[in-house]
């Protein structure tokens, strides 16, 4: 499997945010985008998962077959907030996207004792910290199978101890084929091509 | 879809959720309705049913601004769009509607009969406008979503939702009141309003979801 990007130019409310932004990805490998606040990682991320239109340039999946025909359905696309609700327990909210986006190798709960927070899932998700939080959105990365993971700044948040946990789980799915491309301004621990904006653009 | 659907249901029923508010507005409209008009329990029987319509139709409006704003809010939306391939968005949306006339409407038709004795009405009248209810109300929830979907990116587009989706609802209204009265008064015919107004669900039960589906995905930013 191939995500290939070409000339690839976004915006935001009419205004140009990048542009030529070029990059080819092989299965088992990483992209990490790196960049000022303003230079367009986020808007980047958008554009490839298909929630904003692309200004110019092409995107493409190659290998995706039936199940993955397009690049939203191969994705998970993890962004700021973390999708989850907060009157339902963890659970329940991991429950639902692994129901509704197709099951993966982990159940719920193994997700969970992988991130690091079993036996809290009876927890409502409102009760959890910051850093809680985002590592039960980690785990719904884990409760469904997709080939390419979006990670928009995916270490906001954790502690040291996360952050390491989460760098092993990034370079376990790298080596069993999976693909990242994760924009951030900390150090994810991740081996990979840079992709350095604001500069080029 | 199921879960979905369940989750929420489940939304609807814990805290945060529009279940009772709608309710509580439908029965404050209703209550107050004998004292602005005055005794008359004839007038209060004839006028019942068009008002149990209209109150129950500006309920229905409340609670619709959160039906994407809260999944647009904390990330939600994002991922149900990006499922496009998986779950069809138009077949998401018609879930999510579902799942909010359940929730949230339902409510109100459950809880018509009991405000129609304070409209002082007869059973068959109470009857008619319940099954009216029942069938009509899904409709202004399929309209309600084309206006909440356009209007998601609003922060306060609640008002803005109702002032537009209004005036597409009269229809429904008028069929369901017609349907209503053609039970009791006698010249009057009650199944043809009462199988357009079927009919209006089932064509908005198609288009509104398709409609809002469009506008959600094209609505990103």
């Amino acid at each position: 499997m191939r995500l290939i990007a070409e000339n690839l130019g976004g915006e935001r409310g009419g205004e140009p945010v990048f542009s030529g932004i070029g990059f080819a990805l092989e299965a088992g490998q990483a992209l990490v985008v790196t960049g000022p606040n303003g230079s367009g990682k986020s808007t980047l991320l958008r554009v490839v998962a298909g929630l904003l239109p692309k200004m110019q340039g092409r995107l493409l999946l190659e290998g995706g077959g039936d199940e993955f025909p397009s690049i939203a359905s191969a994705c998970h696309y993890l962004g700021h907030q973390n999708a989850m609700k907060t009157a339902l327990s963890v659970a329940e909210n991991l429950r639902f996207w692994r129901a509704f986006q197709g099951e993966g190798r982990l159940d719920v709960e193994e997700a969970l004792e992988t991130v690091g927070l079993g036996g809290i899932g009876h927890l409502p998700f409102g009760y959890l910290s910051t850093g809680q939080r985002r590592r039960a959105a980690i785990a719904k990365l884990l409760v469904s199978h997709r080939p390419l993971w979006l990670l928009d700044e995916p270490t906001a948040g954790l502690d040291k101890a996360s952050e390491g946990r989460f760098a092993g789980l990034m370079r376990g799915y790298c080596a069993e084929g999976g693909m990242i491309v994760a924009a951030t301004h900390l150090p994810l621990g991740l081996e990979g091509a840079e992709l350095r904006m604001g500069e080029t653009g | 879809m199921l879960s979905l659907f369940s989750r929420d249901i489940r939304l609807n029923i814990r805290a945060g959720g529009g279940a009772l508010t709608g309710v509580i507005f439908f029965l404050a409209v209703i209550a107050t309705i004998p004292f602005g008009v005055g005794p008359d329990l004839k007038l209060l029987a004839r006028i019942g049913p068009a008002i149990l319509w209209i109150g129950a139709l500006l309920a229905c409006l409340l609670g619709l601004d959160r039906l994407f704003q809260a999944d647009r809010e904390d990330g939600s939306l994002d991922l149900l769009v990006l499922g496009h391939d998986r779950h069809m968005l138009a077949l998401t949306v018609l879930v999510k509607c579902v799942a909010h006339w359940a929730g949230s409407v339902l409510p109100l038709v459950v809880a018509a009969p009991l405000l129609g004795l304070f409209m002082n009405m007869e059973p068959l009248a109470i009857g008619a406008t319940a099954l009216t209810l029942l069938v009509g109300t899904p409709a202004i929830t399929f309209i309600g979503a084309v206006g909440a979907a356009v209007a998601v990116a609003l922060p306060r587009g609640g008002l803005l939702i109702s002032v537009l989706v209004l005036p597409l609802t009269i229809p429904v209204l008028i069929f369901g009141v017609s349907a209503s009265y053609g039970a009791t008064a006698n010249p009057d015919p009650f199944l043809q309003p009462f199988l357009i107004l079927a009919a209006l669900t089932m064509f908005l039960g198609v288009l509104g979801p398709t409609a809002a589906a469009l506008a959600l995905r094209h609505g990103t930013d």
